[in-house]
């Protein structure tokens, strides 16, 4: 129990009236971490549960592992098939060269190595950059940094492409975490997701980089349009011939932004969230139901001038980044609607919205992080009308 | 008196900036301020007519019905804002362009409109006249602190002036796009009044709601 005692012994320090005092945050932050949060609820009502804030964090982080494994293995394998293609170029293929792993895109483990070193340097900038603004702001404002921050950049760094130059991932993160959580008061208080925002923030900011109508495979030459750009140039029925099936872009082995291509490693993590209750099903059921009901009646309209009309549910579902938002951003509690009726409508509003996005506007291949990002400004607004409905219908109920 | 106008002058530059304290006047600021230049002269612009349609309501104000007293001021105001208008037309064409609909917008710039209505119609005219002026200063500060950070982040130059050669141009600086868009602005202009009530903690406005606190035993 060294180190129990080594905190206990340090401690006093960052007390009120200790030499450290100022820096009390940065101390929870470690404690709290490596033990349990130390705020427990002193006054009625004395429920007790295990579920603190720590360990719903901790969870989706667990939840994440699949995404961040097939995150892992498909940037590896994108790169190396493309290097065999146009040949390796850039610091990492060094890396790889003097480790002697080679460029096969057959061995799972040159592939997981491989992107690794793609993963490894934007987590860690997200990390350092984010974590810095979030201690500043603990400090300052003199609440606690927590496991929140922990989620926010692992989403995020699953969301952006591996080709991201480093000082946008940092750029992205701040903005994020400063606009999209801390100007709200922290954790628990941001009406928007954090991780989205600073996706957001670099999708307008970098759009040549960032647009998402062609592939980011980071190999020097290696151009390609992605799943959704394909299907709303030419249908979807072209995608096959572009040797893109459903089974792999179902299982994640297509390019795309670092941790989204492979809807049955979200799958994995969705079974996850919901047998531990962190995740509601109301949003997912609500979010599935207006997809598939809205990507039905366009199919059902049609048109003649854009192929994406046809596009059917299934594909949309294993496109972009639908699973991933659906599993990770949907459900988050915070900026979601806060009502069980008003959750159905939530989720049904992003759903429909994506489907809007992708197939009626040009402008954007993708929709999820913008349907997401509207639902989350709308969720207040649905809660309100929820209890507004209640009060009257109780309200008749009982003159 | 001398120093109670030049407090007239200073005050809305900081203390009582018709942008990040009162929030009035939002409308062009996000529209104008992609380029210094274009800023510039629409600051220029609403400080002349803030000034003197202040001054002309205020020489007027005891012959003015008070029924029919806004109608009033806007015909003022327009006479001035078509007077801008064309005189940027005949001698600044490009920028007029530019400017498009936001010039003539001017009219119903709430700046303009409210000084009228709060200032001019109670005080004498060379008050007035001041009062105008430091508004317009005070809008014009903010117009021309966003411009330079839109500008100089979102394509790299300052009043046209390369600063930050940009990639395309064979350089280093990549151009954020995010601040050549309108709303860039209101981030901006947010973060600005932070920093200004970070600085002035008297600006800030108190909670419409409490929090309610339980008693820890």
């Amino acid at each position: 129990m060294g180190l129990r005692s080594f905190f206990d012994r340090v401690e006093p320090h960052f007390l009120k009236g200790g030499k450290w005092e100022r820096y009390f945050p940065v101390y929870e932050m470690v404690e709290s971490f490596l033990y349990t949060p130390k705020t427990v609820t002193t006054v009625a009502p004395h429920a007790r549960s295990y579920i603190d804030m720590k360990r719903i964090m901790t969870y989706v982080v667990i939840a994440t592992i699949p995404c961040i494994l097939m995150a892992l293995y498909n940037t590896g394998y994108q790169t190396n098939r493309a290097i065999a293609e146009f040949g390796a170029s850039g610091w990492r293929a060094s890396v790889i060269e003097t480790l002697g792993i080679g460029f096969d895109a057959t061995s799972p483990m040159a592939n997981m190595l491989h992107g690794l070193l793609y993963f490894l340097p934007i987590y860690i900038t997200t990390l350092v950059a984010g974590g810095i603004a979030e201690v500043i702001f603990a400090t300052a404002r003199k609440h606690e940094v927590n496991e929140g921050f922990l989620v926010t950049s692992m989403l995020y760094a699953l969301i952006v492409p591996a080709t991201t130059p480093l000082w946008q991932v940092a750029l992205g993160i701040l903005f994020g975490v400063v606009i999209g959580k801390e100007v709200f008061g922290g954790t628990g208080k941001n009406f928007l997701n954090p991780a989205l925002t600073g996706r957001a923030f670099l999708y307008f900011a970098y759009p040549a980089q960032m647009s998402g109508d062609s592939v980011w495979v980071p190999v020097d030459g290696y151009t390609g349009a992605t799943a959704l750009a394909v299907s709303a140039s030419d249908g979807f029925q072209e995608l096959a011939a572009r040797g893109m099936t459903w089974w792999d872009s179902f299982l994640g082995f297509i390019p795309g932004s670092m941790g989204e291509t492979s809807t049955l490693a979200c799958a994995i993590g969705l079974v996850f969230l919901l047998a531990t209750r962190i995740a509601n099903y109301r949003m997912v059921a609500g979010c599935l139901a207006g997809m598939i009901g809205f990507s039905l009646l366009l199919n059902w309209i049609g048109s003649s001038s854009n192929p994406m009309f046809a596009m059917p549910w299934y594909w949309h579902l294993v496109t972009g980044g639908f699973a991933f938002g659906l599993v990770f951003m949907v459900t988050e509690p915070v900026s979601g609607s806060h009502t069980n009726m008003g959750r159905y409508f939530y989720g049904a509003l992003i759903g429909v919205m994506v489907v809007l996005i992708r197939v009626l506007n040009p402008a954007f291949p993708e929709g999820m992080m913008l349907a997401i990002l509207f639902g989350n400004v709308f969720a207040p607004l649905i809660d309100y009308f929820v209890v507004q409905a209640n009060i009257k219908r109780r309200s008749k109920r009982n003159g | 008196m001398a120093h109670k106008r030049r407090e007239m002058l200073i005050d809305p530059l900081v203390d009582n900036n018709p942008i990040t304290l009162q929030v009035l006047g939002i409308c062009s600021a996000l529209a104008v301020t992609s380029s210094l230049q274009v800023a510039f002269v629409m600051a220029l612009a609403v400080t002349l007519v803030t000034a003197f349609s202040s001054m002309f309501i205020s020489m007027i104000r005891s012959q003015i019905p008070g029924s029919i007293r806004i109608i009033v001021q806007m015909v003022i105001i327009a006479s001035l804002v078509i007077v801008v208008d064309q005189l940027l037309k005949a001698f600044a064409f490009e920028i007029s362009k530019t400017l498009s609909v936001f010039v003539g917008l001017i009219i119903t710039n709430c700046i303009v409109m409210g000084r009228a209505e709060a200032f001019a119609m109670k005080n004498p005219p060379f008050e007035s006249f001041i009062d105008g002026i430091g508004n317009g200063l005070g809008y014009g500060l903010i117009l021309m602190l966003v411009g330079v950070v839109r500008e100089l982040f979102g394509s790299g130059s300052l009043f046209g002036i390369t600063i930050l050669e940009t990639v395309n141009n064979g350089g280093w600086y990549v151009p954020n796009g995010l601040l050549l868009l309108p709303p860039s602005a209101f981030f901006i202009i947010g973060l600005l009044i932070w920093a200004f009530r970070s600085w002035k903690p008297e600006q800030v406005e108190e909670r419409e709601y409490k929090i309610q606190t339980v008693e820890t035993h």
